[in-house]
């Protein structure tokens, strides 16, 4: 197994910014598509930090688990599109502020 | 014999019907089956009734026993002798013709099922009323009309005046019938049984004539007879009920239901000769009542509430029959009454029905020409409330008063009360006709009464006249009678001063010979006029002893203490709800946070940082 050009740290240190940036675009946006996407960049965050352990250790099980993130993230984005379709001939809007109806 | 439960059965399972289907069937099918049903149960009673006249021993037919604790068990029994086929006849009859005269009197009525239905359930739980063999079903039929009384009167619940009316009505007889209650309490306890024949039986055997616990028990269950046939003290619901519709007072507030305390103190004669007190009572109640009604009657210009004061003094005259002993008199009187004073009711709910609803016999005047058929069924009715010779009302009034005159000691001053009564009567019953019949018209008739109006007027006109000469089968029923009836002028006043009443009135209201406006219009005697329109100011001083402390303490009872506590933890609990709800509120956003906030605290505290 080739030994790790670039050290972990650093490949942990990109997926947590990564992972921030997702969850701050989840939290601040009001567009639908736009969270599906921070979504996505969280997703993509959690499969990096998975694969740069992977390599660092030398195991196969981070590797696999990416492949999972891919079939999770692949079904969440069918499903995503799928509501935001709806949503869209619904309420002519993709706000999801302007969507939630109830009184609380 | 054997269809005697078919009786009020056919009632009952026509009610039944109407009020499962809830006004969906066609108005001339809920006719048929209302007014059908009550036929059929008078063909019934016709027939049971040539049979009980070809052997007339009394009978009782056992269907079940209704409660079996120890030695105590009312049975689900009808018992029929003479007083009861006489009551049954004057429900299925009386209640016939009033049946018909609805289905064209309530003919535009939005609610008409409803109506029969109550009508037919009431003509029910009256004949149970008065075939029951015990005292416990009697008590279910007498709570059973309290129920469709307080039904009907509150028929246009719309306005809540006859909501009110209805509360009223249902809330002062409750009075009465709690008292009854506690008297048949009484009785178990003392007697072991509610069975009539073996209550009087028993208590022959057991207590002596004017003792306590007799008297005590013959008072409660007479203050039961008192709140539902409107007698003093509790008279004053009867004037609000007549917010019904007409027909039904003509059977309820007229014929039959009020006069039940009058069939309940006859039906237990025997219990009540065990207390002469209470008899006494029963006789000074009656004619203080008369008295009092008809005082009332005569400063009331409502067309309805005439009458209504007038059975009340009615009512009063079977009281005074029952309280002397003339228990047959009581009854004749009382049958006489139910033709007379249906009659009379039916006549004003045409009146009422051809004249827009208008009440107020002020506002009427000059009908005699425009309806006829009203006119005369007018006429003879107020004649037979009058007592006016040869009409029914005539026969049975003579009987009680020559029968009051021959009591000891207090049958004079009774008498002399009765008389009293009777020119009264003679006097509002005349005002009523020569106001609303002669004079210029002021009001237009913008109908006639149809066949079935006019039907059971004329039929009724006829059993007003030739009522009095039904000879009842009472002889079985009651003790015969023991006292001399008075001879002389006493019997020759008493027969005639109706006529005296008549010719006043005639010279008051129609003739207007005597002039007694200026008189009349004396601040004193206004004052004393507006106190009898109000009937003796009772609703006020009613209103004064009872009803404002019993407000008053519920209001004060609805803050006390524990109520608090139970309030309070309603209020704490509704409002931790409301905290809650803020968190679910749709914003999926605010759910991120939440969730973010959340893994962010639990990490801090499982890594140790916090």
């Amino acid at each position: 197994m080739n030994p790790l050009i670039i050290p972990l740290s650093h490949v942990l240190m990109l997926a947590a910014l990564l992972f921030t940036a997702g969850l701050l675009g989840l939290l601040i946006r009001r567009n639908v598509i736009f969270i599906l996407m921070s979504l996505e960049v969280m997703l993509n965050a959690a499969a990096l930090a998975f694969v740069g352990a992977s390599a660092h250790w030398g195991q196969t099980d981070g590797q696999i688990i990416l492949l999972l993130i891919l079939t999770i993230a692949a079904a969440e984005v069918a499903v995503g599109l799928g509501l935001v379709l709806q949503i869209q001939r619904r309420f002519k809007t993709l706000d999801l502020d302007v969507v939630s109806r109830m009184q609380g | 014999m054997e269809n005697l439960p078919l009786v009020p059965l056919i009632p009952f399972v026509s009610a039944a019907l109407l009020i499962a289907t809830a006004g969906r069937l066609p108005k001339m099918v809920v006719g048929l089956l209302g007014a059908g049903s009550i036929a059929v149960a008078g063909l019934l009673v016709l027939n049971i009734g040539i049979e009980f006249l070809r052997d007339p021993t009394p009978m009782s037919i056992h269907l079940w026993t209704w409660i079996s604790i120890n030695e105590f068990k009312p049975a689900f029994a009808f018992y029929l002798d003479g007083l009861a086929l006489v009551m049954m006849s004057v429900i299925t009859g009386v209640g016939f013709l009033i049946h018909l005269y609805s289905t064209e009197f309530m003919q535009d009525d939005a609610s008409f099922s409803r109506y029969f239905a109550y009508m037919n359930l009431f003509v029910s739980a009256m004949l149970i009323l008065v075939l029951a063999d015990n005292l416990l079903l009697m008590f279910l039929g007498w709570e059973g009309v309290g129920i469709c009384s307080y039904l009907l009167v509150g028929f246009w619940y719309q306005d809540p005046a006859n909501g009110a009316a209805a509360r009223k009505a249902f809330i002062v007889t409750r009075i009465g019938d709690t008292s009854m209650a506690l008297g048949l309490f009484l009785l178990v306890a003392e007697l072991g049984t509610l069975n009539i024949l073996e209550v009087a039986e028993i208590a022959k055997e057991r207590w002596e004539v004017g003792a306590t616990i007799p008297t005590i028990a013959c008072a409660l269950i007479l203050g039961g007879g008192l709140g539902k046939s409107a007698q003093l003290p509790l008279q004053t619901w009867l004037p609000d009920a007549m917010a019904g519709p007409t027909p039904c007072s003509a059977l309820i507030h007229a014929a039959t239901m009020v006069t039940a305390g009058v069939y309940l103190v006859a039906r237990n004669h025997e219990l009540f000769m065990m207390s002469p007190l209470i008899m006494s009572a029963i006789s000074i109640i009656g004619v203080a009542t008369l008295l009092l009604a008809a005082f009332t009657a005569l400063n009331q210009h409502d067309l309805k509430k005439i009458l209504a004061y007038s059975t009340i003094s009615q009512i009063g005259y079977m009281f005074l029959a029952l309280g002397v002993g003339a228990y047959s008199a009581a009854i004749f009187h009382l049958m006489t009454h139910a033709f007379f004073k249906a009659l009379l009711f039916l006549g004003a709910g045409a009146v009422i029905h051809c004249l827009h609803h208008e009440h107020d016999i002020f506002k009427m005047g000059g009908l005699r020409k425009k309806l006829p058929v009203v006119f005369w069924s007018f006429l003879i009715g107020s004649s037979a409330l009058a007592a006016l010779p040869f009409t029914s009302g005539w026969y049975s009034k003579d009987e009680i008063l020559l029968a009051t005159w021959s009591v000891p000691t207090l049958g004079p001053w009774l008498w002399a009360g009765g008389i009293a009564g009777a020119v009264l009567t003679a006097i509002y019953s005349f005002r009523l006709v020569f106001v609303v019949f002669w004079g210029e018209a002021k009001t237009i008739p913008d109908k006639q009464p149809g066949l079935r109006m006019s039907a059971p007027l004329i039929i009724l006109c006829v059993f007003s006249i030739v009522g009095g000469l039904i000879n009842m089968p009472l002889e079985q029923v009651f003790p015969s009678q023991t006292n001399a009836h008075a001879a002389g002028p006493v019997a020759w006043i008493t027969m005639t001063i109706a006529i005296v009443g008549v010719l006043v009135s005639y010279l008051l209201y129609l003739r207007q010979q005597i002039n007694v406006e200026p008189i009349l219009n004396k601040p004193a005697l206004k004052k004393l006029r507006y106190f009898w329109y109000s009937g003796w100011a009772m609703d006020a001083l009613y209103d004064r002893l009872l009803v404002r402390p019993y407000k008053l303490t519920a209001s004060l009872l609805k803050t006390e203490l524990i109520d608090r506590f139970y309030n309070l933890i309603v209020e704490s609990s509704v409002a931790s709800h409301r905290a809650l709800s803020i968190t679910q509120n749709g914003k999926l956003r605010t759910y991120a946070i939440n969730l973010v906030v959340g893994i962010a605290l639990l990490a801090a505290f499982l890594t140790g940082i916090v």
